[in-house]
Formats: structure tokens, sequence, C-alpha cells
């Protein structure tokens, strides 16, 4: 841990604020979410409830995303990946699954501030309107030209992910959306 | 003279003097004008030259259709061409210069077109600048390029920025007048997600000008009550300064809007694209009045009835002191009555209509107005300026009755709805014979996904006019859209009180050729009565054909006020019926948005994303010379100072082959593939077994498209029974990835296996040299001793103190390990092997380096020695493919006959006998010459290089029957005509035995 370090650890203040967050345990799990017994087998091994399409559930330890039908995204404190991927890979036995640690493939970033919807709406084609893109709906979109997902943690707080590749980019390209003087004043 | 009057101008505030230049000179106007109303106040009648003749142009309209008044704005990094005055809003320091003028405005040498206007007819150009055929190129091209177009090309670079922005709604309404405002208030009123969006800067459009009463009040009141109640609703958003560019299928409609044209100084972005998508729209975009053609209507100083009005009403400002109106509808005495109200003399008003007009003309009369009904302007007299009119019979050839002296003429030729968003996606358009215009067949809209309309039209825009009617309409339409049960009534208004229209395409009607000539259709691109009719006589029939003959509505107005002129006058010519020509296609957008606004926010550092692996900011700062592979970065050489590339590369590959070098291999694909039946679907992606490789151990593969050509190579690494690590190509991972997932979602949709592509979960390091494996001890931790980790196996463990799965793989013919650890650690990992490798004189190697040593291996390269068509046979690469497996993706392909041909070039490799490097991609002569007098060739270089290790250059190639001619010489030609003799050789130039890695 001592040696990992984020990709662009930076921070801007715009109309919105935008800040790279520390690591962050990301796991991909991907198996038959309609098979009742994976279901079983996995929801006694973690504390949360599984997202039903196109959702986010949290709880104190983690979040669940769901990817697709067959793909789940699991976000835990860093130092926390290794035990969970133990315990999941023993939950899950024979099952056909997939579980792979991709913490440092992806890197999140936090929006924070009363205008966070309109500076997402400049980079997704998603519709953000106030009660249309409630908390605990999570989405795989595009912000601009890059991949991405996002969610609402609050009214007025969101997490983006995104490649780590590409986090530069994309922490320019938030930036570059929040700045001030830009304000679109669209839910205002 | 065309001046500000001492009252009037409802949009302007005259206690806000504003100052600004038009061709450097120094010119007031008042917050809220428009550069064309503040030009006139300064009494600037004249604002520009025409495209092909020259000719002195003034303002003809008050809005976006105005052809004539295209000016440069701004300067500098600001600068932009072809800017509408009508639409632009004039601020404290605007400096604006005419254009399509040399020396100046006043006086233009390019005028001589003028007076040779009789030798320019429609076509000339294709005519005369055909023959002879070598001078188009090289003679009339360069000098009509130089002489054509309207605005300087800006020399600076943009310096406002821009954005998008996406939006969704259930109902969007385009144009804030009184059918807008109507249809958004009902829209709302459902509780439906409404925009109202409005092109100028205020609301209300046409009809405060217009006059008329809502609910017993004067139409302002209820702009103002509408607006008030729009605000107060959450689910309307208002925009103005927005104009609706074009809609396209599935509701999407991009908008444009122009933050800060009106005050560039502030740090808003300059213009925002909303990107929408809109369940339903209704377009409430008004009318556009045509001109009439007679001779001389392009003269300054007459402009359109309606245009006149407003700069009156709006802006108090008048164009002449005295105005003679031509019409041939009622509408144009709005304006006879706006002017006397307004102090301002109208000698006469022409009306066509032997019947003459209804209430308005009742009520100019009363207001002594002489009105000649049946009557028409002969010609307008005047060059820089009207002088005065000819006054003709409408029914008769133009023979003068009398002559009145003026200094305006205002024209009505009609209302033409603006159909343009109604059209881009479908919308079908009718003929209206008895209002005399194209209105929008409300039975053919545009259809969304299931069929159902999802555009609506409402008001002016549906050929809809009278204040009661069309706010019926926009009530109904809103219904309509909202599918609301309920039909809220509508407020009672005015009603439409006028006399019937007279079609009048020509004035007059039997205008011989000389006035014909002189009767300007298209005033922008100098199109006149006489070409469309020499254009139809000439059998361009089409009105696509005709339009493009004549460059009728091809300026930068698009035609908005020409177009409907000139189909009229194209079926007058062809003896057809109006709708039988129909119209020109409608595309948007509507009129031109900037390019900064498509471009958006991408430019500079956020132009494009570009891939970092985690050790890419330690290349930078080494100053590495980067080269694009896919949307990565990656270090081509570390250059040191005074080396060049070719010094770095020598240098890089000397130190990795003698001692110790580093490559950052992060961004190869690295892909997990999991499951019961991982190894099934492993035999199918590869063309050789890999079902079979142990766990622990590597295995390079070939995967084939499924026509068989060659598409990614790479090392596979079995990491338990049930999964594979698949490494990729740099640019292959994320096709790849998707070609894999094809296959299992589409074909074997029922074979376990999962895929993870984990390309950026890991740092990959390749550590290559001799001293690879002592840099490695020294740091400590697992074992990597020849018996411990053989070659082509892996192992988990630790490096120093990093987590690493270790590789030992070579690309390079050395002892090599590559080292994949957590990403967020690569860096540290990275400088921790530069540290332990000091003593080894560790240097990082770039592209050209490892590509330098695969060939001197040769090693293939996918996309140097494969292009699309190489089948892995071509390459020499049959051990790779199993002949023991039923089936692979490639494998039936590359049993057909085109593909087992042994006249397939096959690689080899290739030595100069002087030495030196051959050219890339250079040709192996052969005999004779084909078909088209071309040298015969016998093969191609693939790859080539110069070898530091051999010191010499070599090559690689696809040659003809390769591998059966060894040490055969042939030729390769330069492209300076001379060839090289080179000798064919086996493609490993470097420790062919591997006795190298393999220590």
């Amino acid at each position: 841990m001592s040696n990992s370090i984020s990709q662009t650890n930076a921070s801007f203040e715009g109309y919105v604020t935008v800040s790279d967050d520390a690591p962050m345990g990301m796991m991909t799990l991907r198996g038959d979410l309609g098979s009742k017994p994976f279901i079983t087998a996995l929801t006694k091994s973690v504390s949360t409830d599984l997202p039903s399409a196109c959702q986010i559930t949290h709880d104190e330890q983690m979040s669940i995303c769901w990817m697709s039908p067959d793909e789940l995204l699991i976000l835990t404190p860093y130092d926390q990946v290794a035990g969970l991927q133990a315990g999941l890979q023993k939950a899950l036995g024979k099952k056909h699954f997939l579980l792979a640690d991709v913490s440092d493939a992806r890197v999140s970033f936090t929006l924070s501030g009363d205008k966070v919807r309109e500076v997402i709406a400049k980079l997704a084609p998603v519709d953000l309107a106030p009660g249309h893109f409630a908390p605990g709906v999570f989405r795989r979109t595009r912000f601009g030209q890059i991949s991405a997902a996002f969610w609402m943690q609050s009214e007025t707080e969101a997490r983006v992910i995104c490649f780590r590749s590409v986090a530069e980019f994309m922490f320019n390209q938030l930036s570059a959306a929040a700045r001030p003087g830009s304000e679109v004043d669209l839910w205002s | 003279m065309s001046t500000r009057l001492s009252s009037g101008g409802r949009l302007i505030d005259t206690s806000k003097q504003i100052s600004f230049r038009f061709n450097g000179k120094h010119m007031t106007g008042y917050a809220g004008d428009s550069l064309a109303s503040a030009l006139l106040a300064n009494d600037q009648m004249l604002v520009g030259r025409s495209f092909k003749y020259h000719r002195p142009r003034g303002v003809v309209a008050s809005g976006s259709e105005e052809p004539n008044g295209l000016v440069n704005l701004g300067q500098g990094g600001q600068f932009e061409p072809n800017q509408r005055i009508t639409t632009t809003e004039v601020f404290d320091g605007l400096a604006a210069t005419s254009q399509n003028h040399w020396p100046s405005l006043d006086f233009d040498v390019g005028v001589i077109n003028n007076s040779l206007a009789r030798f320019l007819p429609a076509g000339f150009y294709y005519k005369m600048f055909i023959h002879p055929r070598p001078f188009w190129k090289h003679v009339y091209e360069p000098i009509i390029r130089y002489s054509a177009g309207l605005g300087k090309a800006p020399k600076d670079t943009d310096d406002s920025t821009y954005e998008h922005i996406y939006s969704f709604y259930d109902v969007v309404v385009v144009g804030g007048g009184v059918a807008g405002l109507q249809a958004a208030k009902t829209a709302g009123d459902t509780g439906a997600r409404v925009l109202l969006v409005e092109q100028a800067s205020n609301w209300g459009g046409r009809a405060p000008v217009d006059g008329g009463e809502i609910a017993g009040k004067p139409v302002d009141n209820f702009v103002d009550q509408t607006l008030t109640a729009l605000k107060k609703m959450d689910n309307v958003t208002l925009r103005t300064r927005w104009m609706a560019a074009g809609i396209y299928d599935h509701g999407y409609l991009i908008g444009y809007e122009r933050i800060n044209d009106h005050d560039p100084s502030d740090t808003k972005p300059r213009h925002r694209l909303w990107r929408i998508r809109a369940g339903r729209i209704i377009t409430a975009t008004g009318a556009i009045e045509r001109p009439i053609s007679f001779a001389g209507n392009d003269i300054p100083g007459v402009i359109l009835a309606s245009a006149l009005r407003d700069y009156v009403i709006n802006f108090g400002v008048s164009v002449g002191d005295r105005t003679v109106i031509v019409t041939n509808n009622d509408d144009a005495y709005r304006t006879a009555i706006t002017l006397k109200n307004a102090g301002l003399e109208v000698p006469l008003v022409i009306d066509a209509r032997p019947y003459g007009g209804g209430a308005l003309a009742d009520e100019a009369r009363a207001l002594g107005i002489r009105v000649e009904t049946g009557k028409a302007i002969a010609k307008v007299h005047g060059s820089k300026r009207v002088q005065s009119v000819s006054i003709c019979a409408q029914a008769g050839e133009g023979a003068v009755l009398e002559e009145v002296s003026c200094d305006c003429v205002a024209m009505s030729g009609g209302w033409s709805p603006v159909v343009h968003l109604w059209s881009h996606c479908g919308g079908k358009l009718l003929w209206d014979d008895r209002e005399i215009l194209f209105r929008p067949d409300v039975h053919k809209p545009p259809l969304d996904e299931v069929g159902t309309p999802f555009v609506y039209v409402a008001g002016a825009a549906s050929g809809c006019f009278g204040l009661d009617e069309l706010l019926k309409d926009a009530t109904a339409q809103a219904v309509a859209a909202t599918g609301s049960k309920k039909t809220p009534k509508s407020p009672n208004a005015s009603p439409r009180a006028e006399a019937q229209i007279q079609a009048v395409w020509m004035m007059p009607q039997g205008a011989g050729i000389k006035l014909r000539s002189k009767a300007w259709l298209d005033f922008q691109n100098d199109v006149k009565v006489s070409d469309v009719q020499l254009a139809a006589q000439e059998g361009f029939e089409s009105v696509e054909h005709a339009k493009r003959y004549t460059t009728l509505g091809m300026a930068t107005d698009q035609g908005k006020l020409s177009n409907i002129n000139g189909l009229a006058t194209l079926a007058g010519a062809l003896n057809a019926d109006i709708p039988q020509i129909g119209t020109t296609t409608f595309r948007p957008p509507y009129t031109p948005i900037s390019m900064g606004s498509i471009a958006g926010a991408a430019r500079g550092e956020i132009f494009q994303p570009i891939r970092k692996t985690p050790m890419q900011s330690w290349h930078e700062e080494q100053g590495a010379y980067m080269e694009p592979v896919g949307q990565w970065r990656r270090p081509y050489c570390f250059p040191r100072s005074g080396e060049n590339h070719d010094q770095a590369v020598i240098r890089e590959i000397n130190q990795t082959r003698n001692s110790l070098g580093l490559l950052d291999a992060s961004t190869l694909g690295k892909i997990l593939v999991s499951g019961p039946d991982a190894g099934k679907f492993m035999d199918m992606l590869y063309t050789n077994m890999m079902s079979t490789l142990k766990v622990g151990k590597c295995r390079y593969g070939l995967m084939c498209s499924e026509n068989g050509f060659l598409s990614d190579d790479g090392v596979v690494a079995r990491i338990d029974e049930q999964t594979f690590l698949c490494h990729t190509t740099t640019g292959g991972a994320d096709r790849i990835h998707a070609h894999m997932e094809e296959w299992l979602q589409t074909e074997w949709w029922d074979w376990k296996v999962y895929t993870a592509n984990l390309t950026e979960q890991y740092a990959q390091v390749a550590v290559v040299g001799p001293n690879a494996r002592k840099v490695l001890e020294k740091l400590g931790g697992m074992d990597l001793s020849k018996d411990a980790l053989g070659f082509m196996e892996w192992a988990d463990g630790k490096i120093g103190e990093f987590e690493a799965r270790v590789y030992r793989i070579s690309f390079s013919g050395e002892l090599s390990y590559e080292i994949a650890v957590p990403a967020s650690q690569g860096l540290a990992f990275w400088n921790a092997l530069l540290d332990a490798g000091e003593e080894f004189g560790v240097m990082p190697y770039g592209t050209e380096a490892l590509h330098v040593m695969r060939a001197e291996k040769g090693f293939i390269m996918i996309g140097d020695e494969t292009d699309g068509t190489v089948i892995p046979q071509d390459l020499g690469l049959h051990w790779a493919i199993s002949k023991k497996k039923t089936d692979f993706l490639g494998k039936r392909a590359q049993e057909r006959t085109h593909m087992t041909d042994p006249d397939r070039w096959q690689l080899v490799g290739l030595e100069t006998i002087d030495g030196s490097v051959l050219p890339d991609g250079a040709y192996a002569a052969g005999t004779g010459e084909n078909a088209n007098g071309q040298m015969n060739t016998l093969g191609r270089v693939t790859s080539t290089y110069y070898s530091p290790t051999l010191k010499r250059g070599i090559a690689m190639g696809l040659v003809h029957n390769g591998p059966s001619r060894m040490g055969e010489t042939i030729e390769f030609a330069k492209v300076d005509g001379s060839r090289v003799p080179v000798k064919i050789v086996d493609q490993v130039f470097y420790d062919k035995d591997g006795e190298k890695q393999n220590v």
C-alpha cells in the first residue's frame, strides 16, 4: 500500500468540486445472476443486498453495482479486497463464475456541489433531471469520449468511475465542465 | 436616409449608449439594438457586396433570413466571418468589417462583374471553364478561388470556450412567439417536462409588432403574463438566444445556444450545443416574408415590409423618409399604418391585386395614404440608394404610368411558413393555393420509432395566421402532442380579417428580358428571374438541378428568402404547377452554427483521450520521445542530451543485449478467460492447441479472423485448470476482448466461459538482458533461477516488497522476465528496478528498440508483417497451427484455394549486399511489366531496421517462393529509381538456437 499512488491525486474547485478519490477496492464478479443457487450463495457472502438491474446497493462495508445481466462490480475499502475475494471464492465454490480484482484498473472521482447533476449532463448522455437519476441508480455510459460509470451518492454528490489510463483525461474534462462561469442553471 | 426616430423602440434602452466600429468608423447605438438596427440608425445603408456581381447590398430583413448583412466580426481570437447583422446584438467595443469587396465597400473593383453581367449568366462557370481541360486546374481554379468567398478565414486560434449538454424533455417547443408561448403553457399545464426556446433575445415573436389584441389587451400583456406563469412552473425550462438547429430520428434535437455573443467580455462559454432527446417537438417557428421580383429590387433601401415595421417599432429606426409600399397581400398595410403613425411619409401603396385589400387597406386610406390597386413597380431607380420607383400596371409589360420619388421601398410578396424543422426528419409539405404558401401536411408528419408523429407544428409555421386562429391552433397542437384528455380554452383574440392574397411571381406580370434580368431572386448569390428561366430553357427542369445550375438558395442564408420565389419562377418557365416542382431539401442546421460549438469542450488537453501507463509521468520527465499506439502514447526512445533518435535506439539496444534494459509493457492486453469450457474456447480462438497447456506454463499463440487472416498474437499463461490469461497486442486489447465476447454471446452462448479485460489492473515491466536475473535477485523475494522458473513459465510471488506475477518470456531473444504488479505500484516498482539496476547501467528502452530486437530474432509484429491480407501460413508459422484440432476460427478459410496457393508471397529474411537499410515497404522487382505498364513485383518489405547487434541493415519481407530461394539475390526498387541487391536469408538473424534467452 505504501507504494500505491492514485493516478492523478488532484482536485479542482469549480462550481462543482472535482476530486480524485483514494484507491478503492473493486472486484468484478461474473456469474449467472438469474440462477437461484448462485444468488443464494452470493447473498450469504456479502453484507449488502444485491442490486437489481441498473441499480447500486450500499452498506457500511461495501457497495454492489449492477454492470450487466451477468456482471457485478463490488466496491470495498482497498485493504479488504483480498479477504473478501477469498470469502467469495469459497462461498461460490464450484459454481461457474469469474472473480477478479480490478481495484487498480479503475479510478474513481467524487463530484460535489449543488449543481453536480448539470456538470455530469455536460458529459454523459443521461437524463439527470432531479427525480430522474435518483440515488440508487447506477449507469454505465460514456463521459465525453471515454467509458465511465456513475451514481448519485446524494443529491449533491456523485461518484464517477473510469479506467485508470484515462484518469487524467477524465479529471481534466470534469474540471472543464465545472469551470466557474459555465453554469447552465438548468435545474436551479 | 436611414436614421433613429425620436420615439419608439420597444427593445432598446436609450439610457444605455453603446459604441462600436464598422469598417473602422466609430458609431453609436443603444443596448438592445441589433447590429443591423444600429447601422441603420447611423445611416449605414450599404452593408456589403453581393457574391457574383459585387452589387451594393443593404439590409433587406430583420431576422435570420437576412441574405445581405454579413460581416467579419471581432478580432484576433474572437474573429468570425459571415456573421449576420440582423441577429447580432451590439455590445460596447464591437468591431465589424464588411465583406466581399476590394479595396473598399464604397468603391469595389469587383463591381466590374456587374457591367459584364450580360456575359455571366447562370451556368457561365460550367460552360466557360471546361476548355481547355488543363486550364481548370492551373489557371481558372486558382483565380476563382482567389476571388471567391465572402468573409475571411480566421487566422488566430479561437480563444473562446464551448461546451455540450445533454438534456431530456417530454415536449420541446421551438419558438417563443405567441403560438410557442401558448403551446408551452398548454403542455406545461399537463405536468409534462417542457423546454421552450427562442432564437432571439426577447420573447413574443412578431405579434407585438403586428398588433391586435388577446383577451381584450395588447399582445405584450399576454406575452408577459404567460412568461410569468411559465417561469413559476418547475416542469418548464425557458431559454432565449437558443436556436433549434436540426431535428433527427428518435426525437433527437440539436440546439445552439449563443451564450455570450452579445457580451464577449465575460468568462462564460461562447456557445453551448444542446443534444436533446425529446418525446415530442412542437415547432412554432413562425413565417418569413417573401420579397417580390421586380427590376431593381436589390438596391439598398428596398426592404421587406415586415422588417421595416420591425425596425420602426422595435428599434425606433427608419430606413427612409418617403417609403413606397408594394404588396400582393394585406399585411404590408400594417407597415404603411406604422410608418404614417410614426410621422413618416408613405406617398403610395402599390397593391398588385385588382381588388385591393380589406380592413387594413381601409384603415390606411383613412390615414390619408394613397393606394393604387392592380399596379406594380416597373423599376426601382438608384444605385447605392433608392431614388424613385416607376409605376406600371401589374397586368402589363411595364409601360411606365408615373414615377414616384422615394428613398425606401417596402415589399411584401406574402409569407412562407418556416417549415425547415418540420422537414428535417421527413415531414411533408402541402401547397396551399389560397394562402400561396407551402405549409406542413399535418397528415404526413415526421414519425417516431413506432410510427406515431413526434413533430407537431403550431401557428404561423403551420400557415395559420390571425391571433385568434393561431392561439387555438397552438392549444390544439400542444394537447395532441401531450396526449392530454382535456382541451383547455385558449384566450379569445383578434381574428384575421384580410382580403385574399394574389400570387405575384413577376412584377409586372409580362416583364420583358431587360426587367427580368434586373429582378433578383437570391440577393447574396446574384440569381435573377432570367437566370432561373434560362436554366429551365437549358433543360435543368428539376428544382435540385436548377438550384445547382444557378446557385439559387446556395448562399449562407440557404435561400430563406429566395427559394419559394425561385421555384415558382421555375414552375412558370416550365408551365407546371408549383407543387409539381416541389421544394429543395431542407437540411440542418437551420442557420449556420459555429464550428466551436460542434467541437464543444474537445480541444487542447481534452481534445482526445490519451491513455497513460502508471509510469508515464516518469517517461515524460525523462524527455522520452512518444509515439501513438492506439490511444496510448508509448516511449519510442529515451534520447539523452546530444543524441538523435537513431543514436538513442542503438544505445538502448546495445545496453539491453549486453547488460540490462527495462521496457514499460503495461499497455499489452491482458484478458482473463475462465470457466469449465475455457479450454474449448481457447482452442477455437487460437490456431494452436491451448487446452493442453499446463498450469504454470506459457505458450505463444495466434488468433485469426473467421476469414483466416492473422488478427492478433501473444503469450497465453495457464493460471489454473479453468483459467487462462491471454496477452494481446497493445492495440488489440479492446478489440480482442470484444471479439471474444461477441463469439461467446452470439455463437457459443451456452459455453461456460467468462472473460474480463484486466489490461489496466497491472503495470507490466519487461526486465531484459543478461543481468535481468541478477537485478531481480538483488531485490530479493521469489526464486527466479533457471530451475525454479524455466523459459515459458510463470509464477506468483514477491519481488522485493512487491506482489508480482512473473512471466519468463522473451520478445527480444535475451534472458527476460515480464513482471506484472498492481498498477498503483507500477511507478514504485519501476523506480526500484532503476535503483537496483544502477550497477548494471540499467536503461529504459522504447518501442523502436523493442521492434529492432524482435526483428533481429525474426519475430513477427502484428501490423508490420500483417496487414489484414496475411495468413499465418504466409509467415512460416505452420508450427503454431494445430493439425489435430477439428476446428478453430479461420481454419476453414485457410483451406480455400486462394489461401493454399503456393504462389502466395512468403516471409523470409532480407539482407542487403551492401549492408544498407532497405526502405520500408519497398517492392522487389520482377521481370517485365503488368497490363498497366507497371513494374512486375515479386515481394515487398514488411519490416526493415538498422541492427546495431549485427551492424548492418536487416529486413523481413514477403517474397514469391521466398523460403525455397534461400541464398538467391533479388533486387528491391527504391523511390529514386535505383535498385538494391538483396540476399534472401532466414529471418532469424540473431541467436537462432535461443541460447541467450534460455539461461
